[in-house]
């Protein structure tokens, strides 16, 4: 690891103004991918700005509408949530599988959704259950949140506060496992809301994006038939020693007929 | 059988010291003024040195030194070596690279040694690293097992032309030639068997200390033959002389074989060490770990076995290419020919064998021992074979074998490959293996698996190994330049307690348990009075440390047989001590008694009196302290049978291991608890071969599997609960009635496992590892045919 | 250089470090609590857990700064004199070890897995929640029967 100034932000505009005056700051969340990332010297921000100490980054409120999860939050702060169990269980299901226990403890859904590894959990959750990201500056929707791979609509010195999900009328995600890192080869989060039916995947192509062609033939139902006639275009997946590109769009439906069938039991 | 002696399951002495976090593990160590080590290593698989410019990096904050080959050669600190020869087709023995521990002038692998970088602290070290300016000319690189050797590939060493290092036949060509001509029917089978990373749990360590008052280097290193590195680094690389060079392996996270071998980091450090005059410390990263540690298997082979009208084998022939790496390592030559070809019969009676293997040179990292050695590529294709013999006769998998095994009767038995199996009775094993393994009601639960759109398959490995490495004799007919011995020296201390040394080395298999156990059972101490020292050639006798599953049954049969000698001392010194002649004096339970008296005295007596001898005699010495040596008169053959039961999903190509009975022939278990437990570490082992773990360069030569985000190491969750089970038979060889356990179950296993799926999906054969895309490409075959 | 103060095994401690020194390189190195293993470089295998204010972390991926300030307990703390805590003590009953590298990060894994998941753990939950450990020599086989031994031996206590 290259050494860096570590910050310790007291409050949002404090981490804000230190990334301002920072060459090269980096805001560290949970630390999960960054800090092995810099142990490998793949990245050497001259600042690290730690956000753990900001309160307001923090903590869950569910309401009828929303589950609304602080950045900070843990993925074994939202996996343990029995409010979050309660409203969106397949979000609790989805934290609880994140990396491994000792992982969970410490990453958190900002700096997932903000790192935006195109094998992350969180980021097709956020897409399927059409959830908002609450900024430093502004309220962004999912679908414009995730704009390639690693890369999102934050600008250098924009954090996030929290992400609001819609409660869904029933959800689920499944993931087929990378069986060496754990991350998603394919996952596939499947969202029933309102008559609409959202289906958002991961893992299978450079960033998690919405299935609309498993939506279209969907048409707002749940029936894991309807998707046996789409066709996953091949060339758009990633392809690697894990998992092919054809493989990787057969698991495509295989996740989504899978994920669709757990949402409607 | 005591509570704590033969036979009994005891809990083990080391444990306590790893459960607290005081295990003494290499990177543990932290002398007064330590320094730390990074090496240069090459990003390019075959490139050419130009220029090193150190200049940069001995300016950055805390480096202290930059060393390069040039300077090692100065030194005249020798390359590393290959300690067994292998006769070529020609002749000749094998092509032999040099192998400098620090490049000259040219790289061959990613991850190849080009310089040390010594620094105050490691990060310092790291930065200094970085600052290292090679300019390297980039060669083309060969990386593929099956096509190293083919005309026009890039050369590497200018000694082996075709990237050739030996093509070795073994066995009647001509017979084997003339039976398949004959047969009723010849089936055969093409595969690969997949190279790994060996991935002990501890990365490798080395920690050089030099005194200049004594001119003695310590070097602490992650080994699992201590003597051995100090033999090599001394009488190969010049080092230092034998008695001016310590080398310590303390407690060492897991072996496995990739930790027998002398690297060029632990040369380097203790050479290093002496030249700057601090203490060096390099530990792995485990990213260095799997650019530069020895890999392990990486065959293509191509079996075939022709079989009369009844099934019953008539003779196999196999051609095997066998990846070596960049260099040899210590023993990289051994491991694809004798520890291979000579397994071949595996557990069948048959008569004709023939094998070729040719051995390449790649850009790759070299490849060596990895838990089984050549044991497990040979078990893998011979028990592959078989299932396919199976197939193209009609018959069940357990029928085919049966008919084929060496009968009870037979052994000893004279294989047509050099081994000498000592016993065994492999109907015992497979009848009660099938039994375990429920084999008769499978169908039905085949059948009930169907219903719920999965495919169950069950599959059988019978597989024998040789171990117990090895009869000195037999491995210098062979081309090895060592013996294979072991010794030991068990000395009791004045107040009765007994301290244990051992010449082989303990890095989780429990000798700390298992041989006080064997002393306790032979002279009656206490368990709690017995401590095994292992591990530091300073205290410890020369002795060849552990590998190849040969530390009980090399090992502990020298422990046993300075015990022997205790007792015959002690039978001396008990005849003084009670006043009657030595011929009367018997000993049992720790006693020294006279023949039909009363009159005894216990063992620790004995010791006091030996150590206080006021009024001994001029014939008898004092003291009660025995060495022995042991050499091995054949090797080790433990055998059984193992059964994988596998549900595949066919949707997404997952297995999942429903079941895994294993019923093995160790001889006499001196402790069944540890026994398990090496059982179940092999069969882990083993699973991780078949369905998890490979190591893949890509054709520049880069390792694309070089951390455990890519490489899958077996996890609890990929594995269940394994049912074992026994079926003994007695080894007339060995004194203690033992065979070796370690490897087995990396031996046994992946045939079981890829039997079981390619009897689940109804193919032919399926690669290692039987990752879910390999299976789902393998069902959707199936599916359509 | 920083100063951190923090409390370790019940004791507290303080150092100076580099803000990249690792939370593991400080137990190891500075407090030369060396039970605490480093066996990969991606926060896979396990073998660095200790509890941060209760919690399992890996901590070759937590920074010595980032901890300042908090409990952290580790394999030595866990012993109480000379007298195993029940999940060593399993570990030892079930032969759940052999060359004790990962052993550590087993222990404090399992100690989380029973204060999550209560004193009555089934197989497949052990497994499960394994995966963040990893071990070479036991094939997990006697890992898995050590923790749930170890957890019932817990008692209601966690």
């Amino acid at each position: 690891m290259y050494e860096f100034n570590y910050r310790h932000a007291n409050s949002v505009p404090d981490a804000i103004a230190a990334m301002q005056a920072a060459d090269d700051g980096k805001f560290l969340a949970g630390g999960q991918t960054m800090l092995p990332t810099m142990k490998h010297r793949l990245a050497g921000p001259s600042d690290l700005i730690d956000l753990k100490g900001i309160a307001e980054l923090k903590g869950i409120n569910v309401t009828d509408q929303s589950v609304t999860i602080g950045a900070m939050t843990t993925h074994a702060e939202v996996a343990a949530s029995t409010q979050v169990q309660n409203a969106i269980p397949a979000l609790a299901r989805l934290a609880g599988n994140i990396g491994d226990p000792a992982v969970r403890n410490c990453g958190t859904l900002g700096g997932s959704i903000a790192n935006n590894d195109p094998a992350a959990d969180y980021p097709s959750a956020v897409l399927a259950l059409g959830a908002t990201v609450k900024t430093s500056q502004r309220e962004i929707p999912a679908d414009e949140f995730f704009t390639g791979m690693f890369e999102t609509a934050l600008a250098e010195d924009e954090i996030i506060v929290s992400v609001s999900f819609p409660v869904a009328e029933s959800a689920a995600y499944m993931k087929f496992e990378n069986p060496a890192s754990r991350y998603a080869i394919v996952g596939v989060f499947v969202a029933k809301t309102a008559g609409t039916v959202r289906v958002a995947v991961t893992g299978a192509t450079t960033c998690a994006h919405r299935a609309l062609r498993i939506e279209e033939a969907l048409a707002g139902e749940l029936d894991a038939e309807k998707v046996d006639a789409v066709t996953i275009p091949v060339e758009k997946m990633n392809s690697d020693i894990h998992a092919s590109a054809d493989y990787r769009a057969h698991l495509v439906i295989v996740m989504a007929k899978r994920a669709i069938a757990a949402a409607s039991s | 059988m005591t509570d704590f002696g033969i036979g009994a399951s005891v809990k083990r002495k080391e444990d306590r010291r790893f459960l607290l976090g005081k295990g003494r593990y290499t990177d543990d160590i932290q002398p007064n003024g330590l320094t730390h080590a990074v090496f240069v290593r090459s990003p390019h698989a075959h490139a050419a040195i130009k220029q090193i410019d150190s200049s940069a990096a001995l300016a950055a904050p805390g480096v202290i030194a930059v060393l390069t080959g040039d300077d090692l050669s100065a030194d005249g600190i020798g390359p590393l070596i290959c300690g067994v020869t292998v006769t070529s087709d020609d002749g000749e023995p094998h092509k032999a690279p040099a192998h400098p521990a620090l490049a000259q002038g040219k790289v061959n692998y990613v991850g190849d040694h080009v310089a040390i970088v010594v620094a105050e602290t490691y990060a310092q070290a790291r930065d200094g690293a970085e600052l290292v300016m090679v300019d390297y000319e980039v060669l083309p690189a060969v990386t593929d097992t099956a096509t190293a050797a083919n005309p026009g590939q890039q050369q590497i060493h200018e000694v082996a032309p075709d990237n050739v290092c030996f093509n070795w036949p073994f066995g009647d060509k001509e017979g084997v030639e003339a039976a398949f001509a004959s047969a009723h029917k010849v089936s055969s089978l093409d595969l690969v068997n997949n190279r790994m990373v060996t991935n002990a749990m501890e990365p490798r360590a080395a920690l050089g200390e030099y005194n200049a008052g004594t001119e003695e280097i310590t070097l602490h290193v992650t080994t699992q033959n201590p003597h051995v590195h100090r033999l090599v680094m001394s009488a190969f690389n010049q080092l230092a002389p034998e008695h001016k060079l310590r080398v310590v392996g303390p407690d060492v996270g897991g072996g496995f074989g990739v930790k027998i071998f002398v690297y060029a980091e632990e040369l380097v450090v203790g050479w290093a060490c002496r030249k700057l005059n601090r203490p060096i410390k390099w530990t792995a990263e485990r990213t260095e770990a799997f650019l530069a540690d020895a890999h392990g298997r990486d065959h293509v082979s191509k079996a075939e076995m022709a079989m009369d009208e009844n099934g019953r084998f008539l003779a196999m022939r196999v051609h095997t290419r066998a990846n070596l790496g960049a260099y040899l390592s210590t023993f990289g030559t051994m491991v694809p020919s004798y520890l291979y070809a000579f397994l071949l019969a595996g557990q069948y009676a048959t008569p004709l064998i023939y094998s070729e293997v040719k051995a390449v040179f790649t850009n790759t990292a070299p490849v060596d021992a990895c838990r089984g050695a050549g044991r497990p590529e040979a078990t893998f294709l011979v028990e592959r074979l078989v299932d396919v013999c199976a197939a193209d006769m009609g018959m069940d998998p357990a029928e085919i074998r049966r008919i084929n095994f060496i009968p009870v009767d037979a052994f000893p038995y004279q294989t047509p490959v050099v081994q000498c199996y000592d016993s065994g009775d492999y109907n015992a094993a497979l009848n009660k293996a099938l039994e375990l393994a429920g084999y008769a009601d499978f169908p039905a639960r085949a059948e009930a698996a169907a219903v719920r759109g999965k495919c169950r398959g069950i599959g059988i490995s019978s597989y024998v190994e040789a171990c117990g490495m090895a009869p000195s004799a037999a491995v210098g007919q062979l081309g090895g330049g060592v013996g294979l011995w072991e010794s030991a020296q068990v000395r009791f201390n004045p107040t009765g307690n007994v301290q244990v040394f051992t010449g082989t080395h303990s890095h989780g298999q429990g000798h700390e348990t298992t041989f006080a156990q064997l002393v306790c059972d032979q002279l009656g101490v206490p368990i709690d009075n017995i401590e095994v020292i292992h591990g530091d050639t300073a205290k410890t006798q020369f002795g060849m440390g552990t590998y190849g599953s040969r530390s009980l049954a090399v090992g502990g049969v020298a422990i046993a047989k300075a015990c022997d000698k205790l007792i015959a001392k002690g039978k001396k010194i008990a005849a003084h001590a009670l006043e009657a002649a030595e011929g009367d004096i018997e000993f049992a339970d720790g006693s020294f008694s006279v023949a039909g008296t009363d009159k005894a005295m216990g063992i620790g007596e004995v010791a006091f009196n030996a150590y206080v001898p006021h009024s001994y005699p001029e014939r008898l010495e004092p003291g009660f302290d025995e060495n022995a040596f042991f050499d091995p008169t054949n090797f080790s053959f433990p055998a059984g049978t193992h059964i994988c039961e596998v549900e595949v999903d066919p949707e997404t190509g997952e297995v999942d291991i429903i079941k895994y009975s294993a019923v093995d022939d160790f001889g006499r278990l001196i402790n069944p608890m540890i026994v398990a437990g090496q059982v179940h570490g092999g069969i882990a082992h083993g699973v991780g071969q078949a369905l998890l773990e490979a190591c893949r360069y890509d054709s520049d030569g880069q390792l694309i599997t070089a951390s455990y985000m890519d490489y899958t190491m077996p996890r609890a969750d990929n594995l269940p609960s394994f049912d074992l089970d026994y079926a003994p038979t007695h080894p007339p060889d060995n004194p203690l009635g033992v065979k070796g356990c370690g490897e087995a179950g990396a031996i046994g296993a992946p045939p079981a496992v890829i039997n079981a799926i390619a009897n689940a999906l109804d193919v032919k054969h399926i690669e290692m590892p039987a990752t879910p895309e390999t299976v789902w490409r393998a069902a959707q075959t199936a599916a359509r045919a | 250089m920083k100063n951190v103060e923090l409390t370790v095994n019940g004791s507290p401690v303080s150092g100076e470090v580099e803000s990249r020194t690792l939370l593991v390189h400080f137990l190891r190195e500075h407090l030369r609590l060396t039970g605490t293993h480093i066996g990969c470089d991606t926060s896979q295998c396990g073998a660095c857990v200790v509890h941060v204010n209760g919690k399992s972390v890996k901590s070759c991926t937590m920074l010595a700064v980032q901890a300042d300030g908090a409990e952290v307990t580790t394999i030595e703390g866990l012993a109480h004199g000379e007298e195993l805590h029940p999940m060593q003590q399993a570990f030892m009953d079930n032969h759940g070890l052999q060359c004790g590298f990962c052993t550590p990060g087993m222990i404090m894994s399992a100690l989380d897995i029973v204060k999550r998941n209560g004193n009555e753990l089934d197989e497949a939950t052990v497994r499960k929640e394994l995966e963040g450990n990893i071990c070479r020599c036991t094939g997990y086989h006697n890992i898995v029967k050590s923790v749930q031994a170890g957890a019932r031996a817990m008692g209601g206590e966690s």
